[in-house]
């Protein structure tokens, strides 16, 4: 959009309107709030809905999941591998729970399509590391946030 | 030149060196904090008190980095470029005077590396140098936007140059010298005429180029902001057009090295503009009260009151120069680049034009005995 704005002959001088912009500067230099947060110490708060890393939620030492299948088979970049054994009840229990990270997209898909509340999603968003990291069942089994 | 020259010489060089390897990490501090405070932001304050240590561990880093030369390169030139510029850079330094002069034993030490009799113009010659390293690396570079960046940095450089010089003429008809060393002594004269206006003596202006050449000073000013390729005149890198400009291709020591060579040139304009227009080393207004004040307090002997002098004239000028240094952080972060046409524009339909009229309207005022 083209806007003709009507210029005096100070703006058009041009160096009044310099200083005048110097000044600005320098106020938000002295004065204004200043927006960075300072990581380590400070945090930016995020929602509680917020997708992080993954854990299994487990009920007296007890993971819930039940093997059923239905995160690896919802599961858009096909991170989860789940090999399911039996336990002494006869009831079905994954006996290896991996999650690629690498792979992961963080779409919550997973913790949608449980049925057994297992699989989660917590807050935490600090996942830098210096190897290729594949998530294993004792890792995941650590309970990280009340969902 | 007998002995006491020599020593002189040597240990002024040194000083210089040592005070201008020391204002380049300093200067770049001050850059990125200046520039994150302008920014609301708070910029690198990790590195020892207030970050002031961050370019000590980019030097580091620096140092450690591969320093590989790309296969499409012209080696030689690739190489050379980045001496070639900073070393002119180094060089202009050495005819500013940083303070008066001193007696010693009856030798008469000038605080100026070099006393040359072509002061300003030796200035001008030497910093028209550095733009072959611009150039150099670019070209050898064989990138089509370093190609770009040194071509637009040519341009610039022999656009402005123009005005700068001619800028100049008036101080130097003014002072009626180009030595720097003289033209900052008779800034200390008081100002008698301004213009046809006459000044009272009560007023105690000092004559310094500022408000004999106001206009000279402008276009000075502006032009030394399009020598040393900083913003708003910073086409021959231009980020968002040009990716780096004429250092994409460099790396580690090399790129630093380019790095250095545009913040000697800041100081070296700096110093320049503090030199002809704010009177180089005379010492600010109320501070030959404090300088009195402290030889006389302490009972000072002659020659240890000459040296607390040279120090505060030394305090005068560095004050001078960094309020500059700063001012060019200043404006970086308040004008907005131009675009290439313009920049031709101002240089050659504005600051040309009326750098000449300045010579004739400084001739003018001399031939009447206004100035």
């Amino acid at each position: 959009m083209l806007v003709n704005k009507k210029k005096g002959i100070l703006q058009e001088f041009y160096l009044v309107e310099i200083a005048k912009g110097l000044l600005i500067t320098i106020k938000n230099m002295f004065f204004a709030r200043k927006v960075t947060i300072q990581y380590p110490e400070e945090r930016r708060d995020y929602s509680d809905r917020f997708r992080g890393v993954h854990y299994i939620k487990a009920t007296n030492g007890v993971e819930n999941c039940t093997a059923c299948m239905l995160c690896p088979t919802v599961c858009p970049a096909e991170c989860i591998h789940i090999e399911a054994g039996e336990r002494p009840d006869k009831e079905k229990y994954p006996v290896k729970f991996e999650i690629d990270l690498l792979r992961c997209c963080f779409c919550g898909m997973c913790e949608e399509a449980c049925p057994k509340d297992a699989i989660k999603l917590s807050t935490i968003y600090e996942m830098s590391t210096t190897h290729r990291e594949v998530f294993d069942k004792s890792f995941l089994l650590e309970q990280r946030g009340g969902k | 030149m007998e002995t006491f020259d020599w020593i002189a010489i040597g240990a002024k060089s040194a000083f210089l060196v040592v005070v201008l390897l020391q204002v380049v990490p300093i200067m770049v501090w001050i850059e990125r904090r200046g520039s994150a405070l302008m920014q609301n932001r708070l910029g690198p304050n990790r590195v020892g008190p207030l970050g002031i240590l961050q370019s000590l561990a980019d030097v580091v880093k620096f140092f450690w980095k591969e320093d590989p030369i790309p296969g499409h390169v012209v080696p030689f030139y690739y190489v050379l470029a980045p001496i070639v510029s900073v070393v002119p850079a180094f060089m202009t330094f050495a005819v500013i005077p940083f303070a008066s002069s001193i007696n010693i034993d009856g030798h008469i030490l000038n605080f100026q590396v070099a006393e040359l009799n072509v002061g300003l113009l030796y200035v001008f010659s030497v910093a028209s140098l550095g733009v072959y390293g611009v150039i150099m690396g670019g070209w050898a570079s064989n990138n089509k936007y370093a190609m770009m960046g040194s071509l637009r940095s040519s341009s610039q450089m022999i656009s402005y140059e123009l005005s700068m010089g001619l800028s100049v003429i008036g101080i130097i008809m003014t002072f009626s010298s180009v030595k720097l060393g003289d033209i900052a002594r008779q800034q200390g004269e008081v100002l008698t005429h301004f213009g046809p206006i006459l000044v009272s003596e009560a007023l105690q202006i000092p004559k310094w180029g500022i408000f004999t050449q106001p206009i000279g000073f402008l276009i000075f000013l502006v032009a030394t902001f399009a020598e040393t390729n900083r913003l708003p005149f910073d086409l021959p890198e231009g980020e968002s057009e040009l990716v780096a400009g004429y250092h994409l291709e460099y790396g580690a020591m090399k790129f630093a090295l380019f790095m250095m060579a545009e913040y000697l040139n800041m100081l070296t304009a700096s110093g320049l503009i503090a030199t002809l227009f704010f009177g180089g080393w005379q010492l600010l207004p109320g501070m030959g009260l404090a300088l009195h004040g402290v030889q006389n307090f302490f009972q000072m002997s002659d020659i240890l009151g000459e040296w607390l002098r040279i120090l505060f004239e030394m305090m005068s000028f560095s004050i001078k120069v960094g309020f500059f240094m700063w001012f060019y952080v200043w404006v970086r972060w308040t004008l907005p680049r131009f675009r290439y046409d313009q920049l031709m524009d101002l240089g050659w339909k504005v600051m040309l034009p009326l750098s000449l009229a300045n010579i004739l309207v400084t001739g003018v005022f001399i031939y009447y005995g206004w100035i």
